[in-house]
């Protein structure tokens, strides 16, 4: 018999009952609870009269609509001027408060994005399956978790049984070997393997990330990686356990501690595929071929490397991608042909459950250390992943850095990602930045988004347009 | 959940691929506490001229003309015939909430992304899956014909049209059987309860860290 994969370890042990449909009752270890996608499905487990389940494998805060404006944050909920929003967080405590969930409210030490605060408290170890009521929960697979995002029914479902009901997927592994050159970080890696497989390529897949690239790559690189696998089309994103996984969970808040560290320990070191497992697809990466990647359309794969140009029409294979592309240009007021680094920013953003937490503030203030912010840029936000990444940047001075080169020092939330609170594009804005989707509108209605690595935002950020990182001295 | 068996129903047109989530009900409308009400929003950016504010009537709103679901010749539609990969994004199920709440009762593409394909189910919403070829006659003959409708049949697995095709879809027997009889999934669930508590104990003799440390 072949070896397992790690999905298939993760899928196994986490089986309750395998249905001769195909289908199989799946349990949940941890389940992270936003304002956003839960209140309708708290309501529907009134409505049924039912309960949780379990109290203890839920975990709650507020971040995709709060403001990140400090004297508005300091007002607390009651402060929050928009009243739609206000509703939807008093919402979130309301339900956390009755049933007794454990909530890390708005500027409470340990609040955050869902995806920075969950691995950062400890709260998701490796070998579990996570789920929350939002797409980038593959982000905890850089812990060889088995984590996705589920629609607010099933969180519904989650709370009531504390299962789920699932199909397993297909195994893929993206392999990527090699040395990444200066100034390439794991956001141009993740950007580069959608480019090859496409928005779709992941459908239906686990994606195990795998090669020299991601054994040297830090946990939090790890996880930038993960948080992508839904925009290359696959719900789950992991990557193996190895010394660096055990060292990262070490002494955090929800952590066991002692003889149960250790029996945790042992039990961690099987987290990784079979030497002789056979995965479904194979993908493979050259590290070296992978230049800092930035995004010129309306689609994730739509990337380039940075010292690329802007594709053109007749360079296209097919009639549909012709038709996609003169939409994506016309929308993002490009040029085909134009190249990349012409591009003028009016925005940036340096923020996201993908590059908001502590190496990624580190690697904007390193590049935006004694230089000032283009007098073209109207604004330059810098929201950090949590309370804690906050207070980590301040304890190194990275705040000044930020202040000093004409940057915004936030409060920690999903901000300017997603655009649901006050942070976001005008029409016809381009934007630099750190987050997930350049979707049409996603950054506000008409703005133009470009996804870059956190380095290369604050690049574009000096130099008022795209720019290639490796010309700043810094970067060798 | 409504049921679904089989439906008969006008079709209105999405002809374009990767319709992401946030293309099918944008992010301000995500504030709201409710299930309902999201239809009047769905498509909002491509749908009207101005920008949608939640809350807000929709009645007197400027449409965007050039958007097809707004010509008269596709109002009344209840299966929206759609490209690959639709659904991508997030996981907001507010994305099938409004599909369903304008009035739509399926989907028929080549692909979808696979939260949204799922988050239909829970709502009585039935994604066809087709092949592309099939999709293509299928907008060509939607183009050619004011007034197309088609018949979807969930227990036959199959589509039909007017002009004779019949084109067969697979789909999973347990998601089919939960659609066919309205099932709550939840409710299911909860007649395996002895089994979920034996597992449950089982866990967390072997791995005990996985509880109780949060409270
Ligand atoms: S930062 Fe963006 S992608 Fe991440 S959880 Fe928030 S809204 Fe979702």
């Amino acid at each position: 018999m072949a070896g397992q994969t790690l999905y298939d370890k993760l899928w196994n042990s986490h089986l309750v009952k395998q249905r001769d449909d195909g289908s199989a009752l799946i349990y949940i270890d941890r389940h992270v609870i936003h304002e956003v996608t839960s209140p309708q499905a708290f309501e529907g487990l009134r409505l049924a009269g039912r309960a949780p389940w379990r109290l203890d494998t839920n975990i709650a805060t507020p971040d995709h609509n709060i403001s990140t404006d400090k004297t508005e944050r300091d007002a607390g909920v009651a402060g929050m001027s928009d009243e739609v929003s206000r509703i939807q967080v008093q919402t979130l405590d309301d339900n956390c408060d009755l049933y007794g969930i454990k909530e890390f409210k708005i500027n409470e030490m340990g609040q955050g994005i869902v995806h920075v605060m969950g691995p950062e408290l400890g709260a998701t170890m490796p070998g579990m399956t996570v789920v929350c009521g939002d797409s980038h929960t593959a982000t905890h697979g850089a812990l060889a978790c088995l984590a996705h995002g589920i629609g607010t029914s099933e969180v519904e479902h989650v709370l009531a049984t504390q299962c789920l009901v699932a199909k397993k997927m297909k195994n893929m592994r993206v392999t990527v070997n090699g040395t990444l050159g200066a100034g390439v970080t794991p956001k141009d890696v993740v950007l580069a393997i959608i480019g090859k497989i496409g928005t779709a390529g992941g459908n239906g897949h686990a994606i195990e990330f795998a090669g020299s690239v991601f054994r040297d790559m830090s946990i939090e690189g790890r996880m930038t990686v993960c948080n992508m696998a839904i925009e290359a089309g696959a719900r789950v994103g992991m990557v193996a356990v190895d010394q660096k996984t055990i060292d990262y969970c070490e002494g955090r808040q929800f952590v066991p501690k002692g003889e149960m560290f250790e029996q945790a320990v042992a039990y961690w070191n099987t987290l990784t595929s079979d030497a002789d497992a056979v995965f479904d697809t194979e993908v493979e990466l050259v590290a070296e071929d992978i230049a800092p990647q930035v995004t010129w359309g309306t689609s994730p794969e739509m990337v380039s490397a940075v010292t690329a140009s802007v594709p053109t029409l007749d360079e296209q294979p097919s009639e549909e991608k012709r038709k996609g592309l003169e939409r994506a240009l016309e929308y993002m007021g490009l040029e085909g042909g134009q190249a990349i680094e012409s591009i003028k920013v009016d925005r940036v953003f340096i923020g996201s459950c993908t590059n908001s937490r502590i190496e990624d503030m580190r690697a904007a203030a390193a590049i935006a250390k004694g230089r000032k912010v283009a007098g073209s840029v109207k604004q330059v936000l810098i929201v950090p992943g949590s309370q804690m990444v906050k207070a980590q940047a301040e304890a190194e001075g990275l705040d000044k850095i930020f202040i000093e080169a004409g940057m915004d020092w936030r409060e920690p939330g999903c901000s300017m990602c997603l655009a649901m609170n006050a942070d976001k594009l005008g029409a016809g804005e381009h934007c630099a930045s750190t987050s997930n989707r350049n979707f049409e509108g996603r950054q506000g209605n008409g703005g133009r988004t470009h996804l870059m690595s956190p380095a290369m935002a604050a690049a574009a950020a000096v130099a008022g347009h795209i720019v290639d990182v490796r010309s700043f001295t810094e970067v060798v | 959940m409504k049921a679904f068996t089989a439906h008969r129903g006008l079709v209105g047109p999405m002809d374009r691929a990767n319709v992401d989530t946030d293309m099918i009900i944008p992010k301000q409308f995500l504030k709201s506490i409710k299930r309902s009400g999201f239809g009047p929003n769905l498509f909002d950016e491509l749908r009207y001229l101005d920008e949608g504010q939640p809350g807000a009537d929709c009645s007197n709103r400027p449409l965007n003309p050039d958007f097809p679901l707004n010509f008269p010749r596709y109002q009344g539609a209840s299966i929206l015939l759609a490209r690959k990969n639709f659904g991508c994004g997030s996981s907001r199920e507010h994305a099938p909430w409004a599909i369903e709440d304008y009035g739509f009762n399926a989907i028929i593409a080549p692909s979808y992304a696979d939260i949204f394909y799922n988050n239909c189910f829970k709502n009585g919403l039935l994604p066809v899956i087709l092949s592309e070829e099939q999709v293509d006659i299928l907008f060509a003959e939607l183009e050619a014909n004011e007034g197309y409708q088609l018949s979807i049949d969930l227990h036959a697995q199959t589509v039909t049209t007017d002009s004779g095709h019949l084109f067969a879809f697979e789909i999973d027997e347990f998601r089919k059987e939960c659609l066919l009889q309205g099932l709550d999934d939840i409710g299911l669930t909860l007649q395996e309860a002895d089994a979920i508590k034996q597992y449950e104990d089982a866990r967390a003799a072997q791995h005990p860290w996985v509880f109780g440390a949060i409270k």
